[in-house]
């Protein structure tokens, strides 16, 4: 056959972005960190009273309090009301397809380490049509932070049984009340692997933005559960956890030990309204540190080569 | 030996004839653990080296292990098109491959067969020319009584390199480079293998054969499959990330690229699913550079939604579908055209996508990298619809200059005053994604959404942008079409019939045309490899013929046009555009496409069809 002739010119060797530092959150002395105005972009769609307001607040006073800049965030989201978050965060972000934000996420942070990966959705999103990923993404120890905005029912579809509503939830798909078994986000975080697990209410704000903290700087997977209420659809659901409408907010009790996975395990079984705060948190390598070392090792064997050097190699072995 | 000029170079008395001959098609047929391929990899890149050209075909069972196989070589020293329809010798190890595949060869064919395992039958060895040779016990023979399963595939080899005069010091050189790195007796123990062989005395076949020199071949060639030629294609096209789950025929190319990208500072994910794999990709094109997910028949079902999310958010995306029977798990190592409707129309909604099929071995090398190129040309998802049969058959092919074709396709970071990827008053009316990363000074920051949006990424409902918004998506595609080159038909611009083909069917209706033509038929063809959007100007193509028959590996579906076809209809609206179609999971045989096209085109004549 033919030589085909491609018209292309000569190009340097590609830039690898895999192997770049994640740059320190305050990199820059001369900006100040980003004020709610700056940070905020359209006006939220969710529902008056909604627990995401909440939740939205924080985000954005966590970019201010680390002084994180625009072009360094990544707001990621799947499908639900909560996943409409990256529209009304003034930085660079994307609204993916229901269930599959982590799987996007992970591509994000796999192939760029210097952006801080922040991912938003909701209990249908996460544990239900995005349950397979969760768990995956939370084994591989992939770089990011995952917050799951809880609040028990779809809201967006208008009321259906989600994987957390409890049992005897009157749902429209569960007029009768609902019969299954909900899903705990704690043990299914800890059993599937991840490193950083934590639970959280969006009616305690410094707990929230506490929890996002901690969750941020932990190197790896980062899971927090936020309680989030849906006023219209699942109204009062966290009262057990609020003490202004007479619950009780239970921190984690003294000397519980983060890098015990069974106490963890044991005290995720407690009943609701359960425990807030760190449940568990231990240090493995990320996906992103085990990649980059594979890298590292297989270009040590190519060192000083341009790539397309590296490709006449492999041809000349071809022949 | 076929369409071969013979002539016998030394006559005189005993001593074995050589006979010259431009090509020879060998069949080899054994179980799948014989490491029969491995002799069909040998003889390729000896081929290869040779300045030969050489294209092999095989078929394996989907079974882990055990079950029949078989590996076709076409090795000559003019044009090699397609595998070859009819063998010229068939090399059998056991009592099915002689009796399933005899039927392969043409008639006076050579069946070389294990005489420990193959007992002849009266009624065909008229017909055919047998040679026994006890493979099994020459190889205990030559080597001891281990691991004679290994040795038989180079024992047998070393036979045909007699028979074909074949080059023996390239032979031992690929040998030894094959087996360098493990234990110096299995280096030791395969020349020995070949030796016997090489030296085993066929004074009953009276012939041996010679290849003539191969004409006007310069330059050194490659010798790869398709899967390899796509994945380097991939890698010289600048890719560094990729995600895919495992499926035949596609694992062939994410084993390939995860050994291979992280020594270019890229790295293959492999996935929990097909979904997480196409959604892994889409993250990382939106990071900033064109990534890569690929999968066959059934994964490409699982990524449609995703892929649409490629569409509306126009985010650059390579989607590699080697195509194999189905639908459903249907045969998995078999070959089939059946995916170009999923390709090009499947997923909810209007989804405009680029296609493009590749039509060889070499070919697939430079479609990756000019699927590539349109991906971040125009934004959009590209689907490389190549299949079965090219992913696993070997070609040699002029090397390329890589260091004029390899890439860097890094993102750019540099600051911009401010930015709308989905600009509507953009001249070329091409949505520009910015990479994560980089600074908007106007503090105004875009979403990549699947929402239909206003030109910023933010949700809308107005009808009026959702038309304006559908139209841009639309209209960038038909752009790309007018810049597409309009195909060259092979053999004359008028005539009865055309045939046309696309992707792997380059081969096989290129040499139809060439076997038509010498027997006086007026047939032309019709390559294509950009599917969709199409080339302009086929319609005035169509006008030079009676007949355009589309020959597609595909069924004739509920209206008698295969899916190609039904393109090509709505496209033309052209009565003389008919489909020849076939759906046994084989690559065409170029006899089959004659007399197809001849019978059809009869049919059509009288009004029977």
């Amino acid at each position: 056959m033919s030589t085909l002739t491609v018209p292309f010119e000569s190009l340097a060797r590609t830039t690898s972005t895999v192997n770049l530092p994640v740059p320190a959150p305050i990199a820059d002395a001369d900006r100040k960190g980003l004020t709610k105005k700056e940070t905020a972009a359209d006006h939220p769609t969710w529902c008056p009273g909604c627990g995401d307001f909440s939740v939205l607040a924080l985000y954005f006073k966590l970019i201010e309090k680390r002084k994180i800049w625009h072009e360094k965030i990544t707001t990621i989201a799947g499908i639900g009301c909560s996943s409409r978050f990256p529209y009304f965060v003034q930085a660079h972000g994307a609204h993916f397809i229901h269930g599959r934000a982590l799987p996007f996420a992970s591509g994000v942070s796999l192939s760029r380490p210097d952006l801080h990966v922040f991912v938003f959705g909701g209990d249908g999103d996460a544990f239900s049509i995005g349950g397979n990923h969760f768990n995956h993404t939370a084994r591989k120890n992939i770089k990011m932070t995952y917050c799951v905005m809880d609040n028990f029912v779809y809201g967006l579809t208008k009321k259906q049984t989600s994987p957390t509503s409890p049992i005897g939830f009157k749902s429209k798909t569960d007029t009768w009340g609902a019969v299954d078994q909900p899903i705990n986000p704690m043990k299914q975080a800890v059993s599937a692997g991840a490193t950083f697990v934590a639970r959280t209410s969006a009616t305690n704000p410094n707990h929230v933005l506490a929890m996002m903290e901690a969750a941020m700087d932990h190197d790896g997977f980062s899971f927090i559960e936020c309680l989030s209420e849906c006023v219209e659809f699942f109204p009062g659901a966290f009262d057990a956890s609020n003490p202004r409408k007479g619950g009780k907010f239970e921190n984690m009790p003294e000397g519980h030990d983060v890098t015990d996975e069974l106490a963890a395990y044991k005290l995720a079984g407690e009943p609701f309204p359960g425990r807030f705060g760190i449940f568990y948190k231990v240090n493995r390598p990320t996906k992103n540190a085990l990649e980059a070392g594979i890298n590292t090792a297989a270009q040590a064997k190519v060192a000083g080569k341009k790539d397309w050097e590296i490709l006449q190699a492999t041809f000349n072995r071809m022949k | 030996m076929s369409d071969t000029t013979t002539a016998a170079v030394s006559g005189g008395g005993s001593g074995p004839k050589l006979t010259k001959i431009n090509e020879a098609v060998i069949r080899i047929a054994g179980n799948s653990q014989d490491g029969i391929q491995a002799i069909g990899g040998f003889l390729a890149r000896l081929a290869g080296r040779s300045e030969q050209e050489v294209m092999t075909f095989m078929t394996i069972p989907s079974t882990i292990s055990g079950g029949p196989s078989i590996f076709q070589v076409r090795i000559g020293s003019g044009e090699v098109l397609s595998a070859g329809d009819e063998a010229d010798m068939l090399l059998c190890f056991y009592q099915h491959s002689y009796e399933d595949h005899i039927k392969s060869i043409k008639l006076g064919g050579i069946v070389l067969y294990d005489s420990d395992h193959v007992t002849p039958k009266p009624e065909w060895q008229e017909t055919y020319r047998h040679v026994g040779v006890a493979i099994s016990s020459l190889v205990v023979e030559a080597i001891g009584g281990t691991g004679r399963d290994k040795g038989k595939n180079i024992y047998a080899m070393g036979l045909l390199a007699k028979i074909y005069d074949l080059n023996v010091p390239k032979l031992t050189k690929l040998i030894e480079e094959r087996f360098t790195g493990k234990d110096t007796s299995v280096v030791a123990n395969a020349l020995t293998c070949f030796n016997a062989g090489y030296s085993h005395s066929l004074e009953n076949l009276l012939k041996t054969y010679q290849f003539y020199p191969a004409e006007g071949k310069t330059g050194s060639q490659v010798v790869m499959n398709g899967n390899e030629a796509l994945t380097f294609g991939l890698i010289a096209a600048g890719v560094r990330f990729g995600a895919g789950y495992p499926i035949t025929p596609w694992s062939d190319i994410m084993e390939s690229l995860r050994r291979e990208l992280p020594k270019y500072g890229g790295m293959f994910i492999q996935t929990e699913d097909e979904i997480s794999a196409i959604s892994m990709a889409i993250g990382a094109s939106y990071g900033g550079r064109v990534a890569v997910t690929g999968s066959s028949g059934p994964g490409i079902s699982l990524k449609t939604e995703a892929l649409g999310w490629a569409s509306m958010a126009e985010m650059p995306l390579v989607v590699v579908d080697v195509q194999r029977g189905g639908p459903s798990t249907g045969m998995p190592t078999n070959v089939e055209q059946s995916d170009l409707n999923i390709a090009c129309f499947g997923g909810h909604g209007d989804s405009p996508r680029v296609v493009l099929a590749p039509a060889s071995v070499e070919d697939c090398f430079y479609t990756a990298i000019e699927a590539v190129n349109i991906a971040r040309k125009y934004s959009t998802p590209v689907i490389i619809l190549t299949d079965q049969g090219i992913a696993t058959r070997i070609e040699a092919f002029p090397e390329p200059d890589l260091a004029k074709i390899c890439q860097d396709i890094s993102p750019d970071f540099t600051t911009v005053a401010e930015h709308k990827p989905y600009d509507l008053s953009a001249p070329d009316g091409i949505t520009r994604h910015l990479a994560p990363g980089t600074r908007v000074a106007s503090g105004k920051y875009p979403i990549a959404t699947g929402l239909e949006h206003d030109e910023l990424g933010h949700p809308t409902g107005s009808p009026k942008l959702h038309m304006q918004m559908t139209a841009k998506r639309r209209n960038k595609l038909k752009k790309l079409g007018t810049d597409l080159p309009t195909p060259k038909t092979i053999g004359p611009n008028e005539g009865q019939i055309l045939l046309v083909g696309w992707g792997s069917a380059l081969g096989p209706i290129t040499e139809a045309v060439t076997r038509g033509r010498s027997v006086g038929d007026a047939i032309s063809g019709l390559h294509l490899k950009h599917i969709n959007p199409l080339p302009n100007g086929l319609g005035e193509i169509f006008k030079g013929f009676h007949h355009v028959f589309v020959v597609e590996l595909n069924d004739e579906g509920l209206y008698g046009y295969g899916q190609f076809a039904q393109v090509l209809r709505a496209r033309y609206a052209d009565p003389k555009i008919r489909g020849i179609n076939k759906s046994d999971g084989l690559t065409w045989k170029i006899k089959e496409i004659l007399d197809r096209a001849r019978t059809l085109a009869d049919a059509v004549q009288q009004g029977k069809a």
